[in-house]
C-alpha cells in the first residue's frame, strides 16, 4: 500500500472504495456492508447491552453505508464513548482509541519517524560506500515509521473501529490533522507518499461541545446528538445493566431521575450516575424508594451541593406547594 | 453525479431540493457536500419509514443540536402526512377516515355504544373532555392522537384561507380543553386510587408523569394544526410562516414564552463555551511588543549583537465592570441575559458590580455573591430589588442621578461601565451630563441597546443624546450579538 511517490493512478484507486480487492477468507462480503438494516444494528447493539434508540441505530447504519465518520455530541455520561465500544464489540472489530487533549500533535496522533533508529542506521552504513540516495531511501521506509492511532487504523488489515474521543479538546489548528483521514481515509507522509486505507474503518468522534468544532470537520461527518434517554429507555438500560434489580425499583429509579432532570441544575444526572444509583439501592436492599432514602443517596446522582439542596427541597413535602406558580415557575 | 442528474424530475428529489432550500432560508448552513450526502443517505433508507428518513436527513444536514428544532419544524411541514382527511373545513372531517378513528376511540374507551355515533360533530364537549381524561389517565398514544384531532376540529375554528398563524389556533384549542383542570382531576384520582396515602415523592412522580403526557398531547395538537394548515395553504407558504429563528437569533424584545425558555437553556452552554474560549485566548495570546531594554541587556553577552529578542508579556487587562441595567418590562429579559453572561465569565474581570433601575436604582451585587446559581440570583433581582421611585415607569435621568450620587466615589480609571437599556425615557429630563462625567472618570462607558438600530431616537427614545458621550453604543438584540460584545469586552 505504500508507494514511493504520489502517483495519480494509485490515488484514484484509493478513492474507489468499492473496488477493493477481495480477500480470500470470505469476510469481505460482510466487510463491504457491515449491517443489513437499521433494525439489525439495533438488535446487534442490544445483544452487547447497548440499548440504542431509532436515531442512534439509524446513524450507525448510515455511517456504514455512506462510509462516513460519525460525530457524536451530547451531555457528559450519555454513552457516547460506549457507543463506539459497543459497535466494535458487536461487529467483532478491534477498537483503536485516540484520546484528545490540548497540545495533541501530529507525532502523537498520526505517525513519527523513529529517529534514533535512523541515526543508528546511518552510523552502521558509514564504513560501506553506499550512496546517500540509497541511505535516504532506506531510512525513510516502513521500518523506521512509528505508527500512532490514526495511521494504525488506516493500515490495519483486520476490521477496526476508530474512536477519536473528546475531539473538542484539541485546538482548532490540530483539528486539521483529522481532515484528510476523515474524508479520504488516507494519510500523506511527505517522505513516503500517500498511504491509503486497507479497509474503511468505522470512525466515531465524540465531543462534549465545549467549543464549536470547525465547519470543515462537521461537514465531513454524520452528526448524531445523543441526549438523555426517555423514561422507557432509561428503565430498560437500568434493567439491562444492573443485575438483580426488580422491575418496580427500576421503574421508580427512572421516574425519579426524569423528574430531577427537569429541575434547572448545574449538572443533570447522567446515565452512568443513574446506574450507580440503582446499584447502590440494590446493594442497600431497598425495595421502594421513599423521600428519605432518596435524600440520603442523592449525592450519587448529583455532584454539586447546590443541586443536591435543590433536589432534596423539591422532593420533600414543602416543595410540593410550589410546583405550580411558585418560585419554581421562573419560566413565566 | 450522473445518477442524480438522471433522477431529477422525480417528485422525491424536487421535494428534497425544496426542503433544503427552506432549511437555508431558515438560517441553517447547509453546504453542497451535505446536500449530496443527504441525497445519498435517503437511497439507503426505506422511504416508508418516516422516522428513519428523518434521522437520515438530520444526520447529514444538521450539524448543530440547537438547530434541530428548526429542522424538525421544516421537516414536519415538508413531509407531514397529507390527504383529504386533513382538510381544514369541518365537513370533510366527518367522512370515512373520521369514522375509523371514532371506532378506534370507542373501542379505546371501552364504551362500545358510541362507536356508531359517526363523525366528530356528534360528540358533546363533555364527552370529549371525558375522553381526554381517559386518554391521559392511560397514556394511550393512539387515543391521544384521536383526541387531539377531535379537539382541533371542534375548538380551533379553522377556516380555509384565513391568514392567521398556528399559535392562534393552538391557543383557542388549549383554552377550551382546560388542561390544568384535567391535571388536577388526574391527581385527585391518583390520590384516591392509591392503596395507601401517597407520599409527597410519589405524588410528585405521578404529577410529572401526567405532565409529560399533557406535553405530549400539546405537541400532538400543534402537529395536527400544522398538518391542516399545510393542507390548506401549501408547503412553501406554511414553511415561511412557521419558520422559527435559531436560538442565537431570537430577538430578546419579542421572544415568546417558549422562546424565552429555549434561550435560558441555550445560555448555559454558551457561557461555558465563552469562558473556555476566553481562558484559551489568554493563555495563548502571549506575544507582547518587543521589550527594547531587556533585549539590549541580553545582547551584552553576545558582544552587543541583539541575538535574542525579548518580548514584553502583555499584562492581561482585567477591567472592573459595573453593569447598570434597566429592568422595566420590555427590556427585562435583555438585562437578565446580559447579567447572566457577565457573571458567568466574572473570573475574566477583576470585579463585577451590578445595579438595576426603573426610575429608582438599587445595587444587586450581593444577590450574585452568595450563590453559585446565577438563574436564582437573577430571579431574586427581579423580585427583591428596590427600583421603583415614583410610578414605575423608566426614568433614566433620575436613575443615573442616583447612581452618580451614591457610587461616583467607586468609579475609577479601571472601571468599565455598561449601561443596558432602550433609553425610552418617557419624556423625562435626560441628565446626559452624567454620562459625560462618567466617561471622564471611567475607563470606558458602553451602552447596549436591545432595540433595532432603526428604532433608535424615535418616539421617547433618546439613546442618541446619551450615545454621544459614550465610547460606543451597540445594538444587542440577540444572543449572537451579546456574545460577541462580551467576548470583546474581556
Amino acid at each position: 500500500m505504500v508507494q514511493g511517490e504520489p502517483d495519480p493512478g494509485r490515488e484514484l484507486d484509493g478513492r474507489h472504495r468499492f473496488d477493493r480487492p477481495a480477500r480470500g477468507d470470505g469476510t469481505l462480503a460482510l466487510m463491504d456492508f457491515r449491517f443489513d438494516s437499521v433494525e439489525g444494528v439495533r438488535e446487534g447493539l442490544a445483544k452487547v447491552d447497548y440499548l440504542a434508540d431509532e436515531g442512534i441505530a439509524g446513524v450507525v447504519y448510515l455511517a456504514d453505508r455512506l462510509q462516513k465518520p460519525v460525530l457524536v455530541e451530547g451531555p457528559a455520561g450519555t454513552g457516547k464513548t460506549q457507543l463506539a465500544k459497543s459497535v466494535a464489540e458487536m461487529s467483532g472489530a478491534r477498537l483503536i482509541r485516540l484520546q484528545c487533549y490540548e497540545g495533541l500533535d501530529e507525532s502523537k496522533a498520526l505517525y513519527e519517524w523513529n529517529y534514533k533508529k535512523q541515526l543508528l542506521r546511518i552510523q552502521a552504513e558509514r564504513g560501506e560506500d553506499q550512496g546517500w540516495d540509497e541511505i535516504e531511501d532506506n531510512i525513510f521506509s516502513d521500518d523506521f515509521l512509528l505508527t500512532r492511532p490514526l495511521l494504525e487504523a488506516i493500515r490495519a488489515e483486520d476490521p477496526v473501529v476508530l474512536l477519536v474521543d473528546e475531539v473538542d479538546r484539541v485546538e482548532v489548528e490540530t483539528e486539521a490533522l483529522l481532515l484528510e483521514i476523515l474524508s479520504d481515509y488516507q494519510v500523506s507522509i511527505p517522505e513516503m507518499g500517500t498511504i491509503g486505507a486497507e479497509q474503511i474503518p468505522l470512525v466515531f468522534l465524540t465531543s462534549n461541545n465545549t467549543r464549536e468544532l470547525s465547519e470543515a470537520l462537521k461537514r465531513r461527518c454524520l452528526y448524531l446528538h445523543v441526549d438523555y434517554p426517555d423514561l422507557d429507555r432509561e428503565k430498560a438500560i437500568v434493567l439491562a445493566k444492573v443485575p438483580d434489580i426488580s422491575d418496580s425499583l427500576a421503574d421508580q429509579v427512572a421516574r425519579i431521575v426524569r423528574s430531577i432532570r427537569q429541575l434547572e441544575l448545574k449538572k443533570s444526572p447522567s446515565v452512568s450516575e443513574t446506574l450507580d444509583w440503582a446499584r447502590t439501592l440494590v446493594l442497600l436492599g431497598v425495595e421502594k424508594v421513599d423521600a428519605e432514602m432518596a435524600g440520603q443517596t442523592v449525592n450519587i446522582l448529583l455532584k454539586y451541593q447546590s443541586d443536591i439542596a435543590k433536589a432534596v427541597k423539591e422532593f420533600s413535602s414543602e416543595g410540593q406547594a410550589f410546583k405550580r406558580g411558585g418560585p419554581f415557575s421562573t419560566d413565566e | 453525479m450522473s445518477e442524480i442528474r438522471a433522477a431529477t424530475g422525480s417528485p422525491m428529489l424536487d421535494l428534497l431540493a425544496g426542503f433544503i432550500q427552506e432549511l437555508r432560508d431558515a438560517g441553517l448552513p447547509v453546504s453542497l457536500t451535505e446536500n449530496l450526502d443527504a441525497m445519498e443517505a435517503v437511497k439507503h433508507i426505506p422511504l416508508e419509514d418516516r422516522e428513519a428518513f428523518k434521522y437520515a436527513l438530520g444526520a447529514t444536514l444538521v450539524k448543530n443540536h440547537s438547530h434541530w428544532r428548526a429542522f424538525e419544524t421544516v421537516f414536519e411541514v415538508y413531509f407531514s402526512l397529507r390527504g383529504s382527511e386533513y382538510d381544514i373545513s369541518g365537513e370533510a372531517g366527518g367522512d370515512e377516515s373520521g369514522e375509523d378513528r371514532e371506532a378506534e376511540l370507542g373501542a379505546g374507551t371501552g364504551q362500545g355504544e358510541r362507536s356508531g355515533a359517526g363523525g366528530g360533530e356528534a360528540m358533546t364537549p363533555e364527552e370529549l373532555a371525558e375522553m381526554l381524561y381517559q386518554a391521559l389517565m392511560r397514556g394511550d398514544e393512539a387515543m391521544m392522537r384521536a383526541v387531539a384531532r377531535q379537539a382541533v376540529q371542534r375548538y380551533a375554528g379553522m377556516e380555509p384561507g384565513r391568514p392567521v398563524g398556528g399559535t392562534y389556533y393552538l391557543y383557542r384549542t388549549l383554552r377550551n380543553l382546560d388542561l390544568d383542570g384535567v391535571l388536577d382531576r388526574l391527581m385527585t384520582r391518583a390520590h384516591r386510587d392509591a392503596p395507601e396515602e401517597l407520599t409527597p415523592l410519589e405524588a410528585r412522580l405521578e404529577e410529572d408523569e401526567f405532565q409529560s403526557r399533557i406535553d405530549e398531547l400539546k405537541r400532538e395538537i400543534e402537529a395536527e394544526i400544522r398538518r391542516r394548515l399545510v393542507a390548506d395553504r401549501g408547503v412553501e407558504a406554511m414553511a415561511k410562516t412557521l419558520r422559527k429563528p435559531l436560538p442565537e437569533d431570537v430577538d430578546f424584545m419579542h421572544a415568546s414564552r417558549d422562546e424565552m425558555k429555549m434561550l435560558r437553556h441555550a445560555i448555559y452552554p454558551l457561557t461555558r463555551k465563552l469562558a473556555v474560549r476566553l481562558a484559551r485566548k489568554r493563555r495563548h495570546g502571549r506575544k507582547g511588543p518587543l521589550d527594547f531594554r531587556n533585549t539590549m541587556r541580553h545582547s551584552l553577552s553576545y558582544g552587543g549583537v541583539p541575538a535574542e529578542p525579548k518580548f514584553r508579556y502583555p499584562r492581561p487587562s482585567k477591567p472592573e465592570i459595573m453593569v447598570v441595567a434597566d429592568i422595566s418590562g420590555s427590556v427585562a429579559a435583555f438585562a437578565r441575559f446580559t447579567l447572566h453572561l457577565v457573571y458567568a465569565i466574572s473570573s475574566q474581570f477583576s470585579k463585577v458590580r451590578s445595579f438595576v433601575f426603573i426610575d429608582g436604582l438599587d445595587e444587586v451585587t450581593p444577590f450574585f455573591e452568595g450563590t453559585e446559581d446565577i438563574a436564582e440570583a437573577v430571579h431574586r433581582v427581579n423580585t427583591e430589588a428596590d427600583v421603583v421611585w415614583v410610578d414605575g415607569h423608566s426614568d433614566y435621568g433620575h436613575a443615573l442621578e442616583v447612581f452618580w450620587q451614591r457610587f461616583e466615589k467607586d468609579v475609577n480609571a479601571k472601571t468599565t461601565i455598561l449601561i443596558l437599556g432602550d433609553a425610552r425615557n418617557n419624556y423625562h429630563a435626560s441628565q446626559s451630563w452624567i454620562v459625560k462625567e462618567m466617561r471622564h472618570k471611567a475607563r470606558h462607558v458602553f451602552w447596549l441597546n436591545p432595540e433595532p438600530r432603526s428604532y433608535w431616537d424615535t418616539g421617547d427614545s433618546i439613546v442618541g443624546e446619551y450615545g454621544v458621550h459614550c465610547d460606543g453604543v451597540f445594538e444587542c438584540r440577540n444572543l449572537r450579538q451579546l456574545e460577541s460584545f462580551v467576548e470583546n469586552l474581556a
